[in-house]
């Protein structure tokens, strides 16, 4: 852990792990869909989030991502009402998540375009995340660097056009993850680098044959606390 | 490169918070600046999270709020036990802990629930000594390093070590962080924090509902304390007889050792008193506000 892991994260109480990591999962899933404010929410709480979640505030901590809050942000205390403010309903229920860490939210999003999308996410302790599963994929990245995240058809080659644009706008790749459900079905990959992509290049990669979907994540700034 | 042990800052040949700051900007690729200056939002965001305290707030479960400003209140009447300056380190720590969970923000040093112990031992001291932001924001480096090594060897999550990690680990910090504040070198601030860690060995995390409420509010007050009390004993040269590095390996193995019923379940310990069960089974009929 860096010093900043140790002192901080700045944040709203009263738990890292069930409030200040809960928002930045609502806010991940907020930032996935791309496209502000969603319409409609279903959150599903497992495990520790179900059991101590109403005492921890991690309701009102999602709902507060979900409006793009920061875990600092004090506002995160009347998320409900604001939710219902900007025209955002939410619904709560809670479920065994089998195999899930225990503090772990599933989230199903339906924005205003019409667009949904379904992730699950944990919260690892500190305020750190794990984003676990995205649209019926398991997936495994944070968001703390930059991160590319396509979803293609699962066919040869597109791994390679993926790395020829990074290479070509010259973004160094610190991880890269491939991902699908069978042989020839949807395929995700997460790619985690070094810095943002330039929007050219994400542009490029959405008019490729087979792949369905692409989504930039730029690092959070808070995403070690500050 | 993160700080690896407690002997490692010993040894070191130069200023210590030199030594902290340059393995900040290897560890993170930042630079100088920009770790000082991380560092000073961290601070202003303490004195800010102090300043916001709101002592009509209640918690959640109605268990927590309003004491800070009793204590205040207490201190002013002038007959403390501990005196004027160790009044004000326990309202501190009780305001900072009932604003955490009365969900203010608050900065998690190193957890939320310990979030009372730094800033108790600091606010107080800065302001009685009349301290510069710039002193304060070194002292958070000694601190943070401290905290970085019980991460490193044991643990700082009360689910892995009980509350040890988290009182225990803030208190050490706080203790290093008044000892290099006193004046302390390397090795009184080392052995400050071996002290601390010692006295707080096998304390058992055991919330109350699971929550960060009871008993972990008042923790804070107990652990600023314990602080202060081997912040003095160590610049009065009084050592761990017990090397820090290996007080600390002591308490990765209590908290292995440790119960899992012991370790922030909400299943042992004043969780598992009636009344501790009652508050449980109240949390989950609470209405949706």
């Amino acid at each position: 852990m860096n010093l900043f892991d140790i002192l901080g994260p700045v944040m709203v109480g009263p738990s890292s792990s069930h409030t200040a990591g809960a928002v930045r999962i609502g806010g991940m899933a907020r930032r996935l869909l791309g496209e502000g404010t969603p319409k409609r929410a279903r959150i599903t709480l497992s495990g520790s989030f179900a059991a101590t979640g109403r005492g921890h505030g991690t309701d009102r901590a999602l709902v507060a991502g979900l409006l793009g809050m920061r875990p600092d942000d004090e506002r995160i205390a009347s998320s409900l009402h604001l939710a219902d403010e900007a025209g955002m309903a939410v619904t709560f229920e809670n479920a065994n998540l089998r195999g899930e860490h225990p503090n772990t939210a599933r989230i199903e999003l339906t924005g205003a375009s019409g667009q949904t999308l379904c992730m699950t996410g944990s919260s690892l302790g500190g305020g750190r995340i794990m984003v676990v599963e995205l649209n019926g994929l398991r997936v495994n990245f944070s968001g703390d660097l930059p991160t590319l995240i396509v979803q293609n058809e699962d066919q040869p080659g597109h791994v390679s056009d993926v790395a020829s644009m990074l290479a070509r706008k010259n973004v160094n790749i610190a991880t890269l993850q491939l991902y699908r459900d069978h042989p020839g079905g949807n395929a995700v990959m997460v790619i985690e680098i070094d810095k943002a992509v330039p929007p050219e290049g994400i542009e490029w990669l959405r008019h490729i044959d087979g792949i369905n979907g692409v989504t930039f994540l730029n690092a959070e700034e808070d995403s070690h606390g500050d | 490169m993160a700080i690896e042990s407690l002997q490692a800052l010993m040894d070191a040949k130069e200023d210590i918070v030199e030594v902290i700051l340059e393995s900040d900007c290897i560890d993170r690729g930042a630079t100088r600046e920009d770790s000082l200056s991380r560092m000073r939002a961290l601070y202003a965001a303490i004195c800010r999270a102090s300043a916001g305290y709101d002592p009509s707030l209640r918690s959640q479960s109605g268990m927590v709020g309003g004491d800070g400003a009793r204590m205040r209140a207490y201190v002013a009447q002038g007959r403390t036990i501990l005196g004027e300056f160790a009044g004000q380190v326990i309202a501190q720590a009780l305001e900072m802990g009932e604003s955490n969970a009365c969900m203010k923000c608050i900065v998690a040093a190193p957890t939320a629930g310990s979030c009372g112990v730094l800033p108790a031992v600091l606010l107080p001291y800065q302001r009685r000594e009349g301290l510069s932001e710039e002193t304060m924001v070194r002292a958070l480096y000694v601190a943070g390093a401290v905290g970085q090594v019980i991460a490193q060897k044991a643990s700082i999550a009360g689910a892995a070590g009980g509350c040890q990690a988290e009182i225990g680990t803030a208190s050490a910090m706080g203790a290093a962080a008044l000892c290099y504040l006193g004046g302390g070198d390397a090795t009184a601030i080392c052995h400050a924090a071996a002290m601390a860690i010692k006295s707080l060995l096998g304390l058992v995390c055991d919330p109350v509902a699971g929550l960060v409420e009871v008993p972990c509010v008042k923790r804070n007050a107990a652990g600023a304390m314990i602080a202060m009390t081997c912040a003095d004993m160590a610049l009065a040269g009084i050592r761990s007889a017990v090397p820090p590095d290996e007080v600390i390996l002591a308490m990765r193995e209590v908290g292995e050792k440790m119960d899992v019923s012991l370790r922030e379940t909400g299943l042992g310990g004043v969780a598992a008193t009636a009344f501790g069960q009652k508050i449980s089974e109240k949390m989950l009929h609470i209405p949706q506000d």
